[in-house]
């Protein structure tokens, strides 16, 4: 089914939050560069899933995790392994936009800075570079010092798309990255993600049916906490396999 | 009749919260009326220049000086010396309480320093002069009995919770998706409290300082026990001083007789106390205030 390289191998997870049980014996492959799409009812476990996959859940007390999760072959949970490593290699763009209260400059350069970069001229180039990975820079080029608040709330989000591209990472993540967008926004953030899969491995999450139809080559689609089916987009939305897929589908429920 | 009754009853109460509200402005007013009066009178004596400029104050000696300066440089030295033991301590444990501590370590450390705060400052001006001062002496023979030093070490301890405790909300206030976006792009949580969380707080943070600043400028019983009454010019920790405070305090408990000269040094002293704190104290307010239209 799968022909691509595979970028995590996610074997029996099952996620907690306390008592409570988030995630269910989820196996799944997620193939590298390509975009794969995670679908399904709100409450679901979606972000809980895409949050595992860069540890963004170890900031959370609560969390406890069961299972496997690989990623480029190596067991990203495993002692041995650095977590700010593993968030270097897999960066993450959120539901809300959430620029730093800095330029829009900084920004960008902040990932760089932090590992340590603080020669104008490197810096200055990942800027430029990020920026117009993002398709942000023909609309900030002229004022890139000036507060990351005074952009609108769609370039905000391609700003933070373009504060993770600056720190080279392999994957990234999107948690509903356009949900707090008008639709030309979402348009645009739709042709960079499309855009991004030729050098990224891309994993979005969306509850809108469309967005993963248009943007993702394969599309998980989870319900409490269980991975449904998984499969290429096109055949999940024209013949699912399963009936609680093409519930989901056709809009019966959710 | 009885809805009657009830509406007077309204009518009452509503009248009496009025009247304890107008009260307080009112007595508020009368206070800051008194002290603009009394300077007038003041300046009508001694004028503003040699208040000033003047290097001595000796309004109680038979020859007079005015020289307000005198009795700033004791309040400086004693907040600059507070302000760099509460500064580095309080934003240290904000930072620790808001990014690093469990949930139940902060609920018991917050109100564990806040009582720092409810201690008599007659206790802590004796704690400076009785033991941090001979403790003090051990390490600097040439320590006075009355200092500054002591003084506005321990008054830095008295204001750690200010900082701390304004600071810690500042902080604890910046939004979750901050420190998220900063951990996404593998910074340690060292980086993100340093470089994301702090600059995002910093206007709280500021008024933090700024009120801690307020609160060492108008501290009175530590100073006036333990950094000695002898208004000196001098940036000398060491050697005994007198504050603007301290001195406000010293005539009033002396027996001056109301509407003479030296009497009214107690209004001009209070009257540059009061324009100095309530300056800083509108900077903070501005501050808190930028720092909520930034976040809500
Ligand atoms: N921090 C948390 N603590 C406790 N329960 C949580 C937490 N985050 C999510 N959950 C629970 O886990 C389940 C899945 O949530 P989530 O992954 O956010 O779903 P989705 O993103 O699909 O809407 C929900 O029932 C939610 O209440
Ligand atoms: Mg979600």
């Amino acid at each position: 089914m799968v022909t691509t390289d595979t970028a995590f191998r996610i074997e029996r997870l099952n996620i907690f939050y306390g008592e409570k049980r988030a995630l269910k014996e989820v196996n799944f492959n997620i193939p590298a560069k390509a975009v794969t799409a995670v679908i399904g009812p709100s409450g679901c476990g979606k972000s809980t899933f895409i949050r595992c996959l860069n540890r963004m859940n170890d900031l959370i007390p609560v969390f406890r995790l069961e299972g496997k999760i690989e990623y480029d072959g190596m067991d990203i949970y495993s002692k041995e392994v650095d977590v700010i490593d593993i968030r270097r290699q897999i960066g993450m763009v959120f539901q809300k936009p959430n620029p730093f209260p800095k330029s829009i400059y900084e920004n960008v350069a902040y990932g760089v800075r932090i590992q340590g970069f603080n020669k104008k001229e490197s810096l200055d180039n990942a800027v430029e570079t990020s920026l117009k990975k993002a398709a942000l820079w023909d609309e900030v080029k002229d004022r890139i010092h000036e507060s990351a608040f005074s952009l609108s709330g769609g370039q905000q989000q391609r700003l933070c798309i373009a504060r993770a591209l600056a720190v080279e990472p392999k994957v990234i993540l999107f948690d509903e990255p356009c949900s707090a967008l008008d639709p030309i926004a979402t348009a645009k953030i739709e042709d960079l993600i499309t855009e991004l899969k030729k050098d990224y491995t891309v994993v979005i999450v969306t509850h809108n049916m469309q967005q993963a139809a248009r943007v993702s080559e394969y599309t998980g689609f989870f319900m409490m906490g269980e991975l449904i089916e998984f499969d290429n987009t096109q055949k999940i939305f024209t013949a699912p396999s399963n009936k609680m897929t093409e519930d989901y589908i056709t809009g019966r429920f959710g | 009749m009885h809805r009657n009754l009830q509406k007077i009853k309204e009518k009452a109460i509503e009248k009496a919260l009025f009247l304890s509200a107008f009260f307080s402005v009112f007595i508020t007013l009368g206070i800051v009326g008194v002290l603009i009066f009394e300077t007038f009178e003041f300046f009508k004596e001694v004028s503003v220049f040699d208040f000033l400029t003047d290097t001595q104050w000796t309004p109680l000696f038979a020859e007079k000086h005015f020289g307000i300066m005198t009795l700033f440089a004791g309040t400086l030295l004693t907040t600059v010396i507070a302000m760099s033991v509460s500064l580095p301590v309080g934003l240290i444990s904000a930072i620790y309480l808001s990014e690093y501590a469990s949930k139940k370590i902060r609920i018991a450390i917050k109100p564990a320093l806040e009582i720092l705060a409810a201690v008599p400052t007659v206790v802590y001006g004796y704690f400076a002069l009785l033991f941090v001062t001979p403790l003090l002496q051990k390490v600097i023979p040439e320590l006075s009995g009355f200092n500054s030093l002591s003084s506005g070490i321990v008054m830095g301890i008295m204001i750690i919770p200010i900082i701390s405790s304004l600071s810690e909300d500042a902080l604890h206030s910046v939004p979750m998706s901050l420190r998220e976006g900063s951990m996404a792009l593998g910074s340690t949580k060292f980086q993100t409290s340093i470089k994301v969380i702090l600059p995002a707080a910093l206007s709280g943070v500021a008024a933090s300082f700024i009120l801690g600043i307020s609160r060492a400028i108008g501290e009175t019983m530590i100073v006036a026990i333990a950094a000695g009454q002898q208004p000196r010019l001098t940036l000398n920790p060491l050697v005994p001083v007198e504050t603007i405070t301290a001195y406000i305090v010293q005539v009033s408990l002396g027996d001056t007789p109301t509407g003479t000269l030296e009497y009214k040094t107690i209004f001009a002293a209070g009257m540059s106390l009061f324009v100095v704190t309530f300056g800083l104290n509108m900077i903070s307010y501005f501050l808190k205030k930028r720092f909520r239209e930034v976040y809500e």
